[in-house]
């Protein structure tokens, strides 16, 4: 089991409100993701439910058991974090050992599970290692050892990935959602990247400024983001978010069409633009496009190689159906 | 990049860097040549300096005389005791000021360091009449209380930087794997500041031992270390530099190979690695 809650959680520091009241209901086995620029407070909120920050009003609920006044041991919950966080002058066996140390659990059922953890995660070879002697992928398997061992009621991680490289992000990424299929516990997992947040979550938590602007699974983010700043964080490249008079046609303040869901022509289209950068990837192009006379910049994704040059005139058609429309609230309009 | 040194400035260099060390250590050096020379020699006027007749009948006057062993004892437990003690008291303190700071703690540094600024002479007397009530005249109880009180703000300002440098989440990382708040200390926070605490013990161990204004006022006879041991020999038939500087060297001698032996263990490292 690993359903929490939180009713009503606010935080401040001092006299500055990070956290205004918040409600959110996280499903026993659910991977969730909180996504967000920094200073979001989406590690904070983690830390939260972690217990390493108390509260300042509200209740935090595990399983039901009001959890807002224990301290993190007895919670129940691992954490990964994104330094790592490694004990360096134990070796790893010590490392993952540790919460069983802690829990006063016999030696033969502590090399049983160390074991298992570390076959899980590849670590066989490297036991008898100290962190330092081990790279960044491998400290963070060992992070991540030490959290599976516990068998905690919920996974957090803080950021796990932002420490390595981009091959090896991509790796873990998909090693932690392999971890989620098998053991089916509720993981909480903070990022600023939102592909990380797309791929990975049953559901996503948007914050900004502590307040939740979304929550929903990838593609009902995707598809149909609840107010500007969602629909300009989901997705990438960016939306293309514009005012003026070519929303006021679609009785709408602010209007947005995603790079691909835009269509390029070299002889006729609805709007038209001079090429800026084409970023060309092989399987796609980003073309970044100027004087549209709606936007400073309007970014196009095509599938596929196209051939334009820089100050190349090209003309636009977005994907009427697919267009997003905004009050002056900034709010979607259905 | 490194700066490149032309080989005369780095002759110049070194000669100069040996030129100070040699004045700092020549107080020592003429302490230890001294006590191999005879009364005589000891004050000829112009000064003797390798050319003597070396004897050690200084060394057996002074062994004959004192009970070397007994103030060697008495100043290994009581700068031993001091150090330990203080650590003890030390550890949790700094852990508190360094990882959950107050807005008062840099204060609350700095007020402790004042203390170190009182000479210790305005608080003899009332020192002395405390002692006296509590039974710790010439106790080495006494002196290991009191030579930790002295050097407590020292160590406290040490292990608070040592400290301040390991990373703040891998005590979180205990905390969330149920250590409690000893565990935290014991398992975690300990043996990762090793090299700062036995640094710190050793600078504390040093100070202690040469430490002589308390350590002369509060003993007799009892409780008396090396500092009084050294002290016996300059008073009472007036003075006899030869046997005192023997003294002096039997009484560095011990603080002298200890710090020798020990720089090298005390090079830091072991905290790299855990965090990039």
């Amino acid at each position: 089991m690993g359903q929490i809650e939180l009713k009503q959680v606010t935080k401040s520091f001092g006299e500055v409100q990070v956290i205004p009241p918040l409600d959110l209901t996280i499903h026993d086995g659910e991977f969730t993701v909180f996504v967000g620029p920094s200073g979001c407070g989406k590690s904070t909120l983690l830390r939260l439910i972690a217990g390493l920050e108390d509260i300042t009003t509200g209740h935090i609920e595990i399983d039901g058991v009001d959890a807002t006044n224990l301290v993190p041991a007895k919670r129940g919950l691992a954490m990964v974090f994104q330094s790592y966080a490694l004990y360096p002058h134990m070796t790893v066996r010590k490392n993952i050992a540790f919460p069983l140390k802690m829990a006063g659990i016999d030696e033969k059922t502590q090399k049983e599970k160390i074991d298992a953890a570390a076959k899980a995660l590849n670590l066989t070879d490297y036991l008898d290692r100290r962190p330092g002697q081990l790279s960044g992928g491998q400290r963070q398997r060992v992070a991540i050892g030490r959290a599976i061992v516990r068998e905690p009621s919920a996974f957090l991680f803080d950021e796990p990935l932002s420490n390595l490289d981009a091959a090896l992000r991509v790796g873990m990424r998909l090693e932690i959602s392999e971890l989620h299929k098998k053991l089916a516990t509720t993981m909480i997992y903070v990022t600023h990247d939102q592909v990380e947040a797309m791929t990975m979550a049953d559901k996503i938590v948007v914050l900004q400024a502590g307040v939740i602007e979304q929550v929903g699974s990838p593609l009902e983010l995707y598809h149909h983001p609840r107010n500007t700043f969602v629909a300009g964080f989901i997705g990438s490249p960016k939306m293309n978010l514009m005012t003026g008079p070519e929303a006021a046609k679609h009785d709408s303040a602010t209007i947005g069409i995603r790079p691909e869901h835009i269509t390029v022509s070299k002889t006729e289209g609805l709007w038209k633009g001079r090429v800026g950068v084409a970023e060309h990837l092989g399987s796609d192009t980003f073309i970044h496009v100027h004087d549209t006379g709606l936007m400073d910049m309007m970014t196009v994704r095509i599938t596929g190689d196209i051939a334009v040059n820089h100050g190349d005139t090209i003309y636009l058609s977005p994907d009427m159906d697919r267009l997003h429309r905004f009050n002056a609230k900034g709010d979607r309009i259905a | 990049m490194a700066r490149a040194i032309s080989p005369q400035r780095k002759f110049l260099t070194t000669g100069a860097a040996w030129a100070v060390g040699l004045l700092i250590f020549f107080p020592i050096l003429w302490t230890i040549l001294t006590s191999f020379k005879t009364e005589a020699q000891a004050i000829a006027s112009p000064p003797i300096f390798l050319n003597f007749d070396w004897t050690l009948e200084n060394y057996a006057v002074v062994q004959e005389r004192s009970n070397y062993v007994r103030f060697l004892m008495n100043s290994i437990i009581i700068a031993g005791g001091s150090t330990l003690l203080g650590v003890i008291i030390a550890v949790p303190a700094a852990w508190s000021m360094a990882f959950v700071p107050s807005k008062r703690t840099k204060d609350i540094l700095l007020w402790m360091l004042s203390t170190k600024m009182l000479p210790a002479v305005g608080v003899l007397y009332p020192m002395y009449l405390i002692f006296i009530k509590l039974g710790l005249l010439d106790t080495r109880t006494g002196l290991v209380v009191v030579l930790m009180l002295i050097n407590l703000p020292i160590i406290i300002w040490m292990l608070y930087t040592y400290f301040k440098e390991i990373p703040g989440e891998i005590l979180e990382a205990a905390r969330m794997d149920g250590a409690n708040l000893r565990s935290e200390i014991l398992y975690v926070l300990t043996p990762m500041a090793i090299p700062g605490i036995a640094s710190t013990m050793l600078l504390n161990f040093i100070l202690a031992w040469n430490e002589a204004f308390w350590t002369l006022n509060l003993t007799a006879a009892q409780a008396a270390p090396l500092t009084a041991f050294i002290a016996s020999y300059s008073s009472p038939e007036g003075l006899f530099y030869a046997k005192l500087s023997a003294a002096s060297t039997m009484a560095i001698a011990p603080i002298l190979i200890l710090g020798w032996f020990s720089q090298k263990q005390l090079v830091r490292g072991l905290t790299f690695g855990a965090v990039k």
